[in-house]
């Protein structure tokens, strides 16, 4: 037989189902993690800080040392043990209300010493593990149970856009937001999340990814429409790209 | 001919797979695994078309596809 | 500095006992009336090895604490009540991942901002858990400023052998007033501490997950047994001080800087014949009410006197229950109590009036 693998499970994701709904693409995103860790050998170099979402579960799927943070504050948590730890590659997994609600300080702050950490987010427009409702990235007119007539912007403001605002932020030195909702937008958040670790590992500062991703349950679509609806709806309000690269950290 | 393997009962039937095979070999199938999924598979009319391209597997948030590549111009009988 | 005496206030003796107990990490948000300790950690902490950050809160604060904790290292914060009362939630966590740490909370007046003047109102937060759900944390409440420093020390030996947080908690009192203190030789690094459960040893299949989250049938359950069983086990860490109190008829249970102002009071009033004494709970929790217990077996009274409207006094009653009662006196956190209010208090306990 010449027949080869061109394409099987990493070692570092375990090998078991998912509690994630059919479509949800929090599998593509915490495969391409573990992806890039293990291609570079760093998996049991690696500290994993969980967070409260959907992903709650994350420590069940990839097989890192873990530490479970409160609602929103991963970014601290990384914090503590990167600088006890210097030595160990330390990463953050958030969705959008974890991250840019509740933890909101957290991120900004961590991001503004220039922590460095990876960080990566992923952003459904919704919460998801609570029963859709509103988050701080939900689009204007986005129907959830918490805005039943739609996202109004004067009295619920608009979605923040992340990676942006990390890109201003003075210690971070890698910031970019892709999607997951094409093999050609996969290979670019694959390469993304490189960056992301390499900001971290060259000691620039932090490194930041924001993945587009679906949910079909709360967003009421099937997983194909949900899929859709990033290139329709999200990307105009989101736009992809690399918003920051800085090739040399600051010195004292 | 390449070919891919997929694991019925990781398969949730989301069907994203079969929005990105060039070659459209995917469909949905009738059949159900104990999940209650109706899980995907391969049109056997239409497998031996694969190319080992990869893009369904990557696609799949369940790792529910394995791919085997056989490189061109070495087929092997089926 | 092993040895000499120098002259330093009790926020300062915190943070030495933190520094010579093998300090690896500080995280903590000024606060009156502990601003000494983020200061003094700002330039020693490095200086020794270990990481400091002034977070952008204390709710952020604590969590970094997790952070280093999960690593296995000793790691602190400090603020006074407003700021613990931020931080509960990721106690409840740590308690509940059974991650040490220690925790120094130098009390203010409250209810809500109060004051910045001492106070003792946050008794029942630091001694039933603080936050959500079933959990204790071993409170240590010292009094002078060696004991500050020693308690220090001891806090993290408690947290590690326990896997539990530990609270210390002081006063403005404490944490403002400059007395004489001995600094003993810094405890030699243990690189195996913690080795059994922090993260950093694997990964793969045999990873560590340090969690509070079980959402498996009986899961949590076991969890709560355990922790059930370590605050039993607890129970031999009970410590008190005891002055005159033997042949003493009226028992005044006093704790921190109030138990010392007592103290001064107790002395005078023997000097006038009355046979009282002084029992000072040193550790809050476990409270140590077997000595209590024993105290209330001989026949005598107790009154319970502290900064605060009324909190130790029910674990007192709670200790004596069935064999004596306590009397209460309590100073109105947001004025300073003089001593001699609490020795009239005292005197008249002693005489069988009311107060």
């Amino acid at each position: 037989m010449t027949e080869t693998v061109a394409f099987e499970r990493t070692p570092s994701v375990a090998d078991v189902a998912t509690h994630y709904c059919p479509g949800c693409q929090h599998g593509v995103a915490h495969r391409l993690v573990a992806e890039y860790l293990d291609s570079k050998g760093l998996a049991e170099n690696t500290l994993m800080v969980t967070s409260i979402g959907c992903s709650v579960m994350l420590y069940n799927y990839l097989l890192f040392d873990a530490v479970e943070a409160p609602h929103g504050r991963a970014p601290a948590t990384a914090t503590g043990l990167k600088r006890v730890r210097p030595d160990k590659v330390v990463f953050t997994y958030q969705g959008d209300g974890d991250l840019a609600s509740i933890g909101m300080a957290e991120i900004m702050h961590a991001a503004n010493r220039g922590e460095r950490v990876t960080i990566i987010f992923v952003n459904n427009t919704v919460y998801g593990m609570t029963g859709g409702q509103m988050a701080p990235t939900t689009l204007v007119g986005q129907k959830t149970t918490t805005c039943p007539s739609g996202r109004c912007a004067s009295s619920e403001g608009q979605p923040f856009r992340m990676a942006e605002i990390m890109a201003g932020l003075g210690g971070v030195a890698y910031s970019a937001r892709v999607a997951l909702n094409s093999v050609k937008h996969i290979a670019q958040a694959k390469k993304a999340v490189r960056h992301a670790f390499e900001a971290q590992l060259e000691d620039r500062g932090m490194g930041f990814v924001e993945l587009l991703a679906t949910c079909p349950t709360n967003w009421k679509m099937t997983p194909v429409a949900a899929n859709e609806r990033i290139e329709n709806e999200l990307i105009p309000c989101f736009p992809l790209g690399v918003f920051k690269d800085l090739k040399t950290s600051g010195a004292c | 001919m390449s070919r891919i393997v997929i694991d019925v009962e990781r398969c949730k039937g989301c069907l994203l797979c079969t929005t990105v095979c060039p070659e459209n070999i995917i469909r949905q199938s009738r059949a159900m695994n104990s999940q209650g999924y109706k899980i995907v598979e391969c049109d056997p009319g239409l497998a031996s078309a694969c190319t080992g391209c990869t893009a369904c597997a990557q696609m799949c948030p369940d790792l529910a596809i394995v791919v085997w590549r056989t490189p061109k111009g070495k087929k092997e009988a089926a | 500095m092993e040895g000499s005496r120098i002259f330093v206030k009790g926020s300062e003796a915190v943070a030495m006992g933190a520094l010579d107990a093998g300090l690896k990490g500080y995280f903590g948000y000024p606060i009156t009336p502990q601003n000494e300790i983020p200061e003094f950690m700002s330039k020693h902490l490095p200086e020794a090895g270990g990481a400091f950050v002034q977070a952008e809160s204390e709710c952020a604060a604590i969590n970094m604490v997790l952070g280093a904790a999960a690593a296995g290292k000793r790691a602190m914060t400090s603020s006074s009540g407003p700021g613990i009362s931020l931080m509960q939630e990721c106690i409840s966590n740590m308690a509940g991942g059974e991650v040490p740490c220690v925790i120094v909370n130098m009390m203010r007046g409250g209810p809500g901002v109060g004051d910045i003047n001492t106070a003792q109102g946050d008794y029942f937060q630091s001694t039933r858990g603080g936050g959500h759900g079933d959990y204790r944390t071993p409170c240590l409440a010292p009094a002078t400023c060696q004991e500050a420093y020693d308690m220090t020390r001891e806090a993290f030996d408690l947290a590690f052998a326990y896997r539990t947080p530990v609270l210390l908690v002081g006063d403005a009192i404490l944490a403002q007033m400059k007395e004489p203190l001995t600094r003993r030789a810094p405890r030699l690094d243990d690189p195996s501490e913690g080795s059994a459960w922090r993260l950093g040893e694997t990964s793969g299949p045999g990873r560590r997950i340090l969690r509070s989250l079980h959402l498996a049938e009986g899961k949590l359950a076991e969890v709560n047994q355990r922790l059930q069983d370590k605050y039993r086990d607890l129970k031999q860490q009970t410590r008190a001080e005891q002055f005159m109190t033997e042949d003493a008829e009226l028992v005044v249970v006093a704790f921190g800087s109030t138990g010392r102002i007592v103290k001064s009071a107790i002395r005078k009033l023997r000097a006038k014949g009355l046979k009282v004494g002084l029992f000072r709970p040193i550790t809050l929790y476990p409270f140590p009410e077997q000595s209590l217990r024993d105290l209330a077996y001989s026949g005598k009274r107790f009154l319970t006197i502290e900064h605060n409207m009324g909190q130790m006094v029910e674990d007192v009653r709670l200790a004596v229950r069935g064999l004596s009662d306590s009397g209460f006196f309590g100073a109105l956190p947001g004025y300073l109590p003089s001593p001699d209010e609490f020795q009239a208090a005292i005197e008249r306990a002693s005489t069988g009036a009311s107060l």
